[in-house]
């Protein structure tokens, strides 16, 4: 990058937030939404690996059609204990928690989220939530599916599945804590002249993110408690054998779980709409329909829960009425696939490590939302519907999407809150090994899903065989692409060059402080008169002029 | 995280605050709609699907109690509100009185409800394997119409504690609530300048007596039968 290498060797800012206070207690009793982010890091990155042990466990299994490493009993604790570790201790919490509470502040402008001490009661409800996960996975698991579906877990399962509800119940407080937190932040707190149309697009992703976290939460905590108490006190809500319906609990289970997946896919969305316009110099395209995409994913995503149960038994027009919402929801998530296409489109493009898992992002959850709209065909979905596609599908979205998009914020933000860049060429390698070993894990699951392989089953038909062993070997370069970031991030730690105050450089207010920031994130609190994403007007940034005309700045579209 | 009077040292201004408490609490409260709500659907889908066994239920309830209990929560709420109305005109000793007695309103309450609780025990109207109602409460009519009776009226019983016992829960937080402010009132900390904590507890509590405006009708007073 010409604008940098000019400058002198800069040094680390004498006080920031991470020597502000030395001691376990400083940071385990912090109020700072940056340490907070910290905290969090650890957590989900430690229920990240727990559950990448699963489902290591659950690929090496399945390597041979009889299944030679687990009964079918510990099978279905295996990929139990996947679902739950990833879904709700590793993809809900992590960039909204990591990146989210970290970044929101410094992108308004703000001295700290609205409720400081609410933000560190999030994460201790996250973790009293993630310690009796932990004990349930380590009484022996549970085997119920993290979708915990009645009556087999509310009555016949003989695994450990009280606590696990218990710590999904108490986690669910945590992201609603987030979410409220977020929503209040954003609009209370934001620093003068930042309008609501110049907050970054990832503000407006956490926000949309925040609504449904706010809507959505509160009816899975009803939901697994009245799981929970048919399972202790022998109540009847979901038990045919008492008068219950189980179909009743899928209703409100897919009432929160649909949502939860856009939960998982808006911020990663959001951190794509940061990395995009900042590694093509141009500004992102079509701000306000961005923005309004990402509400519209938000409220219609809260229409479509059954469509995870077409062959549930519902009526045909019900069935009918959700899959017609379904394709509707597709629409805000292609609208934005488009807008950072043309974002890239004349723009000055560079390849560094984010705009690696960026690009990442856009083709495979281009895959994994197309396929999704297979999925909800009610036609194909009778076909496909339990199978190794449905598996295929959502991985491509949740980890081709979303934890890509987590890889990118990781890359991106990493200087800001650590000070320190890291070895460009391991990371754009890792990158790379990511990528080659996401697509040999998941891209046969796709085909042995069409041609019939069901999900959740421990043994498999022997023509299958050659899918499964792709996939498994594409795991194993996965986990290489997941272990090298850990290793060398925590290496530039102490041997990273210093990265300066605007190391890419970006348009956004929190590369305006500096790196790592002080604990109250701004000298002085600033007053906002630029646009976003408006390369053109802003000097400070040290670019040189760009010889084609770059895009107007957003709002002038 | 400082404070220097009552202003927190990650706001620019006591209004920002405010508002921020005020906005905090009002999406709390939405957040508890949604919570309350998937019960109340839960038992909507259940009432619908079995409405002679929950008929039946609803009768065994105590209606005077209820009634009662439906009063003392109304007026609990209006001395919140003449609490909130104190805070903001600061007159203290008012703000400590009306918070007082909206704590006492709260207690008979709970105390009313403990009452039909265990007249609930007694009667063997708890589900579990010592559920029974005898057989005079049950019309002929009534059981042949739903063979599976004794198992749906378990059911609305099971409804019946699950939606009163997570109100009665969070009046039981709430007046937790109500002895902080209590206590902090009565060390003058609120005045017409700087009494939020009073207001937002109000409006909690206003949310709790909404959702118990809401559990009468659905619980005590749908299919009510002359006895």
């Amino acid at each position: 990058m010409s604008a940098t290498e000019s400058r002198p060797a800069e040094q680390l800012p004498e006080k920031h937030y991470l020597n502000a206070d030395y001691g376990i207690r400083s940071w385990l009793l912090t109020t700072d939404h940056k340490r907070i982010a910290l905290l969090y890091l650890v957590s989900v990155t430690f229920f990240f690996l727990l559950g990448g042990v699963f489902a290591g466990l659950i690929r090496l299994h399945l390597l041979t059609p009889k299944g030679a490493l687990l009964s079918p009993e510990v099978y279905n604790r295996m990929f139990t204990m996947h679902g739950v570790a990833m879904i709700f201790f590793f993809l809900i919490p992590s960039i909204p928690a990591v990146f989210g509470n970290f970044f929101i502040p410094l992108m308004i402008g703000a001295k700290d989220l609205a409720f400081p001490k609410i933000n560190l009661l999030s994460w201790y409800l996250y973790m009293i939530g993630g310690a009796l996960a932990l004990y349930s996975f380590m009484s022996g698991g549970l085997d119920t599916g993290w979708t915990f579906y009645t009556p087999l877990s509310s009555v016949y399962s003989n695994s450990a599945v009280a606590p696990a509800v218990l710590g999904v119940f108490i986690n669910g407080f945590s992201s609603i804590l987030t979410g409220l937190n977020f929503l209040v932040t954003v609009h209370t707190m934001r620093a003068p002249g930042m309008t609501w149309f110049r907050l970054p697009m990832f503000v407006w992703a956490h926000y949309a993110t925040s609504i449904i976290m706010i809507l959505g939460t509160p009816v899975v905590a009803t939901t697994l408690a009245l799981a929970g108490m048919e399972r202790l006190f022998h109540l009847g809500f979901f038990n045919p054998q008492l008068g219950g319906d189980p179909v009743l609990f899928q209703h409100l289970f897919w009432f929160y779980s649909h949502p939860a997946v856009y939960i998982m896919i808006l911020p990663a969305m959001g951190v794509i709409s940061e990395i995009i316009p900042t590694f093509s110099r141009k500004p992102l395209f079509g701000y306000k329909v961005m923005a309004g995409a990402s509400l519209a994913i938000a409220i219609v995503g809260f229409l479509v829960w059954a469509h995870h149960m077409f062959v549930a038994g519902q009526s045909a027009y019900a069935a009918l009425a959700f899959s017609f919402l379904t394709m509707l929801v597709a629409v805000p998530s292609a609208v934005k696939t488009f807008n950072w296409t043309a974002t890239m489109y004349r723009g000055s493009i560079s390849f560094q490590t984010p705009m690696v898992y960026a690009f990442g992002f856009l083709g495979l959850f281009l895959v994994g939302g197309l396929t999704g709209l297979f999925l909800g065909t009610l036609g194909t979905d009778i076909h496909i519907h339990d199978t190794y596609f449905v598996v295929a599908h959502f991985h491509y979205i949740m980890v081709g999407g979303a934890v890509m998009g987590y890889m990118g914020a990781l890359h991106y933000w990493w200087p800001k809150m650590s000070g320190r860049m890291y070895s460009e060429t391991l990371a754009r390698f890792a990158a790379v090994v990511l990528f080659v070993g996401f697509n040999l894990t998941f891209f046969p699951q796709f085909l042995m899903g069409y041609a019939g392989m069901p999900r959740r089953y421990h043994s498999y038909p022997p023509e299958f065989q050659i899918y499964n062993v792709l996939s498994t070997a594409g795991a194993t370069i996965l986990a290489i692409g997941y272990i090298l970031p850990i290793l060398y991030l925590l290496w530039s730690l102490k041997f990273g060059p210093v990265a300066g105050r605007n190391p890419w450089p970006s348009t956004g207010l929190e590369w305006q402080t500096a790196s790592p920031p002080p604990t109250e994130n701004f000298e002085v609190t600033p007053v906002v008169t630029w646009e976003a994403y408006d390369f053109e007007n802003r000097p400070d940034l040290g670019l040189d002029k760009p010889v084609i005309p770059a895009g107007p700045a957003s709002g002038h579209d | 995280m400082h404070r220097t009077g009552e202003l927190y040292g990650h706001f620019e201004t006591l209004d920002q605050q405010r508002e921020s408490a005020s906005l905090g609490m009002w999406i709390f409260l939405i957040t508890e709609v949604m919570f309350f709500g998937g019960i109340f659907l839960a038992y909507t889908v259940n009432r619908h699907a079995n409405p002679v066994a929950f008929a039946l239920g609803s009768n065994t309830l105590d209606l005077r109690l209820g009634a009662i209990n439906t009063g003392v929560l109304l007026a609990s709420s209006f001395t919140m509100a003449m609490a909130v109305w104190a805070g903001h005109t600061g007159k203290q000793k008012l703000i400590t009185l009306f918070l007082i007695l909206t704590l006492v309103l709260g207690g008979i309450f709970l105390g009313i409800k403990t009452v039909e609780y265990a007249g609930k025990f007694e009667h063997h109207l708890v589900p579990g394997s010592s559920f029974h109602i005898p057989a005079e409460d049950v019309s002929a009519a009534a059981a042949k119409a739903d063979p599976d009776f004794s198992a749906h009226a378990q059911l609305f019983f099971s409804l019946y504690f699950g939606m009163t016992g997570l109100h009665a829960l969070h009046m039981v937080v709430g007046a937790g609530l109500l002895i902080w402010l209590i206590r902090q009132s009565m060390q003058g900390r609120y005045t017409a300048k700087y009494n939020t904590p009073v207001e937002m507890v109000g409006l909690y509590w206003h949310f709790v007596d909404i959702v118990w405006i809401y559990l009468f009708p659905l619980l005590y007073l749908i299919d009510r039968r002359h006895k």
